[in-house]
């Protein structure tokens, strides 16, 4: 087995818009998934995940470049002649079809005998708990059946790779929540690869081992839930997964893992970690800290801490979220609810002044663009 | 008044569904009784009907004559039988032929660029729009001895030697079932190309992501899922050609009669309203009975209203 | 895979159509050009124009309006105008008819559950499911047992008795067209989102200013093509046309068949051409408004 189950090399997809223009709806990406991960494609609509998957199946084909799937070029091979397998995002049941006949559609195309089928049939049945179901149609189904009948479909062919489009998209929130549980348990018992789009950053950072976040058909970064989240490379995903403070500076000293960058809005020059790649020194960046990564304190001084005023204070339950203003500045800073807040004397109230602590290793330097 | 009419809604919908109600049972079921009535009806020396309860005219169509040579009380004479017989057989051969045309260009258009889709669907139209005695002529006109037909092959006969006398194709069997197809070509294609096009493009894509190749994934998904259109297809077409005169007429020449023409016959020339009623009686009463046994088996579909 | 690949067969079996369908138009309108009179073989086009027609035997020479002699002729024709005239009487009556009461029956339908809606659908149905002939010999045999009735109650003699005319082919086309028009336009209706009219109705407008200012405008289009759809149908028919005129009701469809069974000149030819043509704006002027339909407004 090779270590890449899929890689995209330099994959260029152009469309042609209705307007006659020509889109780069997949532009130049790399991407390797390696076998046996959980591997998502994170982004908005029109981001480029979805064409991406669709080359990986091969329901499109890359305008340049070459996608591979377990190290071999697959060109304009047709998508019944790949071992890859996908549950759509309208999970494209034949409604002409029983439950049991949409599962043992792809069976019958390999030619396999009627027993095996049958066996095989109801073993995936049973996988996604439909046994009792294979006489339905998919009309007849509630939206989580019909999404499992989609699965069973796919993974009853045993793809070395599975491709889910959203597939959770029609589902309620529950169902979903549930639903994602569910994907991953599989997933892990199968052990096979799971290349997964979705929109939905906290489904993605739930499930996934490995998580490329995608803009305007490029990769913006690409790694583990941790990685992203905690060392975004650029501004984009900082601001796509979770919530950031962003301040704008340029910077004074540079090293391997610090640098000093002098914010103007602040008057002061603020340590941190440099994120981006290729920062130089003199370069005009932002400075984002995330707002449950703020220290709130009483006064002390020490490195990195600023003087400011609570203009505003929701309560949410497991956490208060606070407005500072440092002058002009306007920072969020979440703070859990270790302690009780019931008492009216509790920690924060409009118009104290509080000192806010940014930590250098979760203060991140990112380049300007 | 009014604020009682607000609050029943029934009334409201009778009120509105009323005049389309009442024209429809004056013109449509009133008719179709009467039309039974008078089936059972004898004719009056002078063409008029008269009102009695008779089986004649429905004894005389299943073949039993009561005019025989040699002054027997009565006969066999399949003339009637024959003629709905000859029906039948053509719907049926005009029906597959114009499938066997309909589906493949259905098909393109289905699958056309988007944009030229509108095109191609508009060449369908127009003919099928053209009127109906308009279309028979235009094939009078071809089929005709000195037609474009024979004056294609004769070039051609020419240019290769070959001595060749104008064939007669009008006024023949032929002729009429190239006149229906054309006339009904169209109402075939219209909704079978509704019921392809409605298939999403994500089936084709799962049937290949499952491994069926483009053949095996038109057997098993693309034809059951247009089924509807070829059934509502079969009815546009299966139904007209069965009750048709005007095709035969133009194009097979008086000796070439189908059950529409004798009926035509019997209210216009024979001035048999009676009997001309039973015919018509026993047209509908077939026309239901492959209808209700085509749709039991392959189901109705709404293509139907597409076209 | 690329979804627009296709088999040469398709391709191949699409041209083939595409030619059956239409080489019979091509010949109709090349023979409504054709120098001769008698119009049994095509002779080429008339030449010249000329102050008046000349003639060498049954071919034209020249003409007033040169190749199009048989169009000039058919624009003279008294009797071609007369029938063109009854055409578009009876069917824009016809239409105005059919699409209100067929809008209306349309929204009961949808909308209402009432007594007689079964019977209302049934007979909506029918005439998809019985040959034309049948119901237009139920419907001759209709008015000529009313009219005998009539006439012979009143003692009605000559002019004054009731007899077919256009009055019956119009109401004749109206049973025919009101099925059309209502499933078009209920077909729209099943689209409709009813919290539109709840919206309106939220804003003060009682039921028959919602239905002028929000449901009316928004089916219209429905409306329009279910209205355009039927008159083609009119246009066309024969069948129902043929058994419930009389005299001074001939239509087109009737006056071309009386003519296939008489002498054939290249006028029948010239008639098809003009009235495919007018087919061809129609059907034009159908897709015009049902792709303003589908086009998201703004």
């Amino acid at each position: 087995m090779k270590e890449f189950a899929v890689e995209l090399r330099d994959v260029v997809k152009k469309f042609i818009t209705p307007e006659g223009n020509e889109l780069n709806a997949v532009d130049h990406v790399d991407m390797q998934i390696r076998n046996g991960e959980f591997f998502s494609m994170l982004g908005s609509s029109g981001c480029g995940k979805t064409t991406s998957l669709r080359m990986i199946a091969g329901f499109e084909w890359p305008t340049e470049g070459e996608v591979y799937i377990e190290g071999k070029p697959m060109g304009h091979t047709p998508p019944f002649q790949r071992k890859v397998n996908t549950v759509f995002q309208s999970y494209a049941l034949f409604q002409h079809m029983s439950v049991y006949q949409n599962v043992a559609f792809g069976l019958e195309m390999e030619g396999a005998q009627k027993e095996e089928i049958k066996k095989r049939v109801m073993r995936a049945l049973e996988m996604v708990q439909l046994i009792g179901m294979e006489n339905r149609r998919p009309k007849q189904l509630s939206g989580g059946q019909q999404q499992r009948v989609a699965l069973a479909r796919a993974l009853v062919k045993t793809p070395d790779v599975l491709l889910l489009d959203e597939p959770l998209g029609a589902l309620d929130l529950k169902l979903r929540k549930e639903m994602q549980l569910e994907l991953k348990a599989l997933q892990q018992q199968l052990g096979i690869t799971f290349i997964y789009v979705t929109h939905d950053q906290e489904e993605a950072l739930t499930m996934s081992d490995r998580i490329a976040v995608m803009s305007k058909g490029k990769v913006m970064q690409m790694g583990s839930p941790a990685e992203i989240y905690e060392r975004p490379r650029n501004r984009f995903v900082a601001e796509f997964i979770g919530e950031s403070n962003f301040l704008e500076g340029q910077i004074k000293s540079l090293s391997a893992n610090e640098a000093s960058v002098f914010i103007p809005a602040l008057n002061a020059e603020v340590t941190g970690t440099p994120a981006s790649e290729g920062l130089v020194h003199g370069e005009q960046v932002f400075v984002s800290i995330r707002p449950e990564k703020i220290h709130l304190t009483e006064h002390s001084a020490r490195l990195n801490t600023f003087e400011g005023e609570i203009t505003s204070t929701v309560y949410i339950g497991s956490n208060t979220h606070v407005v500072v203003h440092i002058g002009d500045v306007r920072l969020k800073v979440w703070e859990q609810n270790r302690i009780s807040r019931l008492e009216p004397s509790s920690f924060y109230t409009i118009g104290q002044k509080v000192d806010l602590m940014l930590m250098p290793e979760n203060t991140l330097v990112l380049k300007k663009d | 008044m009014l604020k009682r009419l607000r609050e029943n809604k029934s009334a409201q919908g009778t009120l509105l569904a009323l005049p389309t109600t009442i024209w429809m049972f004056i013109l449509l079921i009133l008719p179709l009784l009467l039309t039974l009535v008078i089936s059972f009806g004898k004719r009056s020396p002078d063409g008029e009907v008269i009102f009695t309860f008779s089986l004649d005219n429905y004894i005389r169509l299943l073949g039993f004559s009561s005019d025989c040579a040699g002054g027997q009380a009565s006969c066999f004479d399949p003339l009637y039988m024959q003629i709905l017989g000859r029906s039948l057989m053509l719907a049926f051969n005009t029906t597959v032929i114009v499938i066997a045309m309909a589906y493949p260009l259905a098909y393109f258009i289905a699958r056309a660029d988007p944009k030229r889709r509108n095109t191609f669907l508009f060449m369908v139209l127009i003919p099928l729009w053209t009127n109906f005695v308009i279309r028979v002529y235009a094939w009078m006109m071809l089929l005709r001895k000195e037609g474009a037909i024979n004056l294609i092959i004769g070039t051609v006969a020419h240019w290769l030697g070959i001595n060749f006398v104008p064939l007669e194709l009008l006024y023949t069997p032929g002729a009429v079932l190239v006149g229906m197809v054309y006339e009904f070509l169209p109402f075939m294609i219209l909704p079978i190309f509704t019921s392809l096009e409605k298939i999403e493009n994500s089936l084709y894509e799962a049937a290949a992501d499952l491994g069926a190749s483009p053949f095996k994934t038109f057997l098993r998904v693309t034809l059951p899922l247009s089924m509807p259109g070829v059934v509502a297809g079969t009815i546009l077409v299966f139904i007209p050609v069965m009750g048709t005169f005007i095709v035969s007429d133009i194009l097979g020449g008086r000796q070439y009669i189908l059950v529409g023409n004798l009926i035509q016959r019997q209210f216009l020339d024979a001035r048999d309203p009676a009997f001309g009623s039973a015919a018509s009686l026993i047209l509908m009463v077939m026309t239901l009975i492959v209808t209700y046994f085509y749709t039991r088996k392959f189901g109705f579909g709404e293509e139907i209203v597409a076209a | 895979m690329n979804p627009h690949r296709r088999s040469p067969f398709i391709l191949v079996a699409m041209v083939l159509v595409y030619i059956f369908l239409y080489a019979p138009i091509v010949g109709l309108v090349l023979y409504s050009f054709n120098a001769s009179r008698t119009n049994v073989t095509f002779e080429g086009f008339i030449p010249s124009f000329s102050g008046r027609v000349v003639m060498d035997g049954s071919l034209v020479k020249s003409a007033p309006c040169g190749p199009f002699h048989w169009y000039c002729d058919l624009a003279k024709n008294s009797d071609v105008l007369e029938a063109a005239g009854n055409t578009l009487t009876i069917a824009f009556t016809a239409i105005i008819l059919s699409t209100i009461i067929g809008t209306m029956a349309a929204l009961a339908l949808q909308r209402y559950e009432f007594r007689i809606k079964p019977f209302t659908q049934l007979s909506l149905y029918i005439p998809i499911v019985i040959p034309e002939i049948v119901m237009g010999i139920g419907i001759l045999t209709l008015f000529s047992q009313f009219f005998g009735w009539f006439n012979g109650l009143l003692g009605l003699t000559g002019d004054a008795r009731l007899s077919m005319g256009i009055v019956t082919v119009t109401i004749s086309h109206i049973a025919f067209m009101v099925p059309f028009v209502t499933l078009v336009v209920q077909a729209r209706l099943q689209g409709f989102d009813k919290a539109y009219e709840e919206a309106a109705m939220d804003l003060g407008a009682n039921e028959w200013i919602t239905f002028r200012r929000v449901t009316f405008p928004m089916i219209l289009p429905g409306v329009l093509s279910g209205a355009l759809l039927a008159f083609t149908l009119s246009l066309d028919d024969f069948v129902i046309t043929f058994f419930t005129n009389g005299p001074g009701s001939t239509t087109l469809p009737i006056y071309v068949y009386g003519l296939l069974r008489r002498i054939i000149t290249p006028q029948v030819n010239a008639l098809s051409t003009v009235w495919i043509l007018i087919v061809f704006l129609a059907v034009l002027l159908l897709q015009w408004i049902q792709s303003r339909e589908a086009k998201p407004q703004h």
